[in-house]
């Protein structure tokens, strides 16, 4: 449903943030994306949006080619495209249930049918008992949950999820984990860029697409069944990579200033 | 609906700004306004005086009755002529012993009537211009038995070039206050896209359409403009009443004009907020 072929993206003033990456995510998939910071996550969950275009290479997402869209077809990927950021990004103004309805006013839901269907999504979220608070009245986790929410809308294809957990600690993270991970149960395919070695870890039947540099470096596969274990050929797994990077800068902190 | 909605809620969020651009609107339509009702007022004295603007074509005495019948049939027959009318010698003293009744004593003592026999040639409407006028005249006085050709050239002539300096100064002065007007409203309207854009981007984000985003913004510059299209014209009607009263007897426009004039604020609002619109939401959906 998702296919990068020999994707490159050229930022005009960085150059390089993505080198012929090819990759397919099918319909109901649920897939992390990792890696270092500026390895390229974000980009490629622009590109899905198509809120950028490719250098290089071409993005199809369901029947949307990113060579061949046009701009007034936007939308309507977008529609079937959802999006969750690290910040959240409600609007403070709203409270929960505004948030999510203004989604389904904006893309011409009916009247009649906006509130169930606002209801129904907070329900699912967890959310439906604090319907009427504002964003500054909710923790971070629950404002992530109304996002969530926001995101399925539309009923999306493929929710998209920007390092979602980025600003909750372990157990808001986990929670919300788990939440994505529901709806991804009910058919909607997932990409979750995380850098968070506590997920990686705890989550390991997750396929994982990691990136490098813009480089696609490792792809645990689809098929359950075949997936290699999660290492780099030819090195240690990659959460424990992640956990001797973490080490690796504790120990810089605790041997004092470094050059 | 909803555009409305939204529209209203960004003018109410910059009240004083909302006022300005209304109030800047209504004032270039207000000079449009009053140079249009002067240039109403002109009109139509011009065409009351216009329709009695006769041709006069003073006749020798020494032509005959068969000349003149001939004659008059030719002139009648020039398309820009409606009539063409005799008056001899004798109706023409008889006129004027009535007229300058001081003199009436006199003129039946005379031996000789000494006015001349004439023409009296009236033209079609839309032939009264001043260029119409002098032609047919040039026309008549080829004839070698008239002697002379009278007509309001001159002050035909003056009321035109009145009628067109009000227009002009109507266009130069209303357009260069609906241009301030227009920068106002398209500063108005950039201000409510900045104050929205954290909802543009949720709306962009989950997809509303760039119509849907962009709409509320141009209705709000329509009713901007068109707020300022009611006050202008409540300030010209203010100034009619004012005139009217106290100066001399004036003539309002017509509906027509004052709808006209309404529309063009609203017409004008929403260019300016087009224009800002464009600008500001160039990148919406740009990859
Ligand atoms: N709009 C942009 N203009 C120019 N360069 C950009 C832009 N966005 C990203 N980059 C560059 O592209 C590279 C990849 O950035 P990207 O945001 O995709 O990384 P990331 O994996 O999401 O990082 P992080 O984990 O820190 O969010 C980085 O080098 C970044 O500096
Ligand atoms: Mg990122």
């Amino acid at each position: 449903m998702i296919r990068f072929r020999d994707v490159t993206k050229h930022y005009p003033r960085s150059g390089t943030a993505l080198g012929e990456v090819s990759f397919h995510v099918r319909k109901g998939e649920f897939v992390f994306l990792t890696g270092p910071s500026g390895a390229g996550k974000t980009t490629v969950l622009r590109l899905v949006h198509m809120e950028i275009a490719p250098t290089k290479g071409d993005v199809m997402v369901s029947r949307f080619s990113s060579s061949r869209i046009r701009r007034r077809e936007i939308p309507q990927l977008r529609r079937r495209v959802g999006f969750v950021f690290q910040d959240f990004r409600l609007l403070e103004r709203f409270t929960a249930e505004e948030n999510v309805a203004f989604v389904l006013q904006v893309t011409g839901a009916s009247r009649s049918e906006i509130k169930p269907k606002v209801h129904r999504l907070l329900d699912h979220v967890g959310l439906a008992p604090r319907a009427t608070a504002y964003p500054n009245e909710l923790s971070g986790g629950e404002r992530q949950r109304v996002a969530i929410a926001r995101a399925l809308a539309t009923d999306p294809l493929v929710l998209l999820a920007d390092e979602p957990t980025g600003n909750l600690d372990e157990r808001a993270s986990i929670g919300v984990f788990e939440l994505v991970r529901r709806v991804n149960g009910l058919g909607t395919a997932v990409i979750f860029a995380t850098h968070d070695a506590t997920l990686l870890r705890r989550y390991q039947d997750v396929r994982v697409l990691e990136l490098e540099r813009g480089r696609l470096v490792y792809d645990s596969g689809t098929d359950a069944a075949v997936r290699p274990p999660l290492r780099r050929a030819p090195g240690a797994p990659i959460f424990e990579l992640l956990d001797e990077k973490a080490a690796a800068s504790r120990a810089g902190e605790g041997a004092g200033p470094t050059a | 609906m909803r555009p409305f909605r939204e529209a209203l809620t960004s003018l109410v969020r910059h009240p004083v700004l909302a006022v300005l651009s209304v109030t800047s609107i209504g004032l270039s339509l207000f000079v449009v306004g009053l140079f249009g009702l002067t240039a109403h007022n002109i009109a139509s004295a011009l065409s009351n005086v216009e329709e009695k603007v006769e041709i006069v074509a003073y006749l020798s005495d020494e032509i005959g009755e068969a000349r003149v019948r001939l004659t008059r049939s030719e002139i009648g027959s020039f398309p820009e002529v409606l009539s063409v009318r005799y008056v001899s010698k004798t109706e023409a003293l008889y006129n004027a012993s009535r007229e300058l009744t001081e003199f009436s004593d006199v003129f039946p003592d005379l031996d000789v009537n000494p006015l001349p026999a004439s023409l009296e040639i009236r033209l079609r409407a839309g032939h009264r211009g001043p260029e119409a006028v002098s032609a047919v005249a040039s026309r008549i006085s080829a004839y070698d038995f008239v002697e002379d050709v009278r007509f309001g050239r001159d002050w035909v002539n003056r009321i035109h070039t009145l009628r067109r300096i009000a227009g002009g100064a109507a266009v130069i002065l209303g357009g260069s206050f609906a241009l301030v007007a227009m920068l106002l409203v398209g500063t108005t309207v950039r201000m409510s896209i900045h104050a929205r854009s954290s909802e543009i981007a949720i709306m962009e984000n989950v997809g509303a359409t760039a119509g849907f985003i962009q709409r509320p913004f141009l209705v709000e510059g329509l009713m901007t403009g068109l707020l300022g299209g009611i006050l202008a014209l409540a300030l010209t009607y203010g100034a009619y009443r004012l005139l009217d009263r106290a100066v001399l007897e004036v003539l309002w426009m017509p509906d027509g004009w004052t709808l006209a004039g309404i529309l063009t604020g609203g017409l004008l609002g929403m260019l300016a907020a087009g224009r800002s619109v464009r600008r500001e939401l160039r990148s919406l959906y740009a990859i």
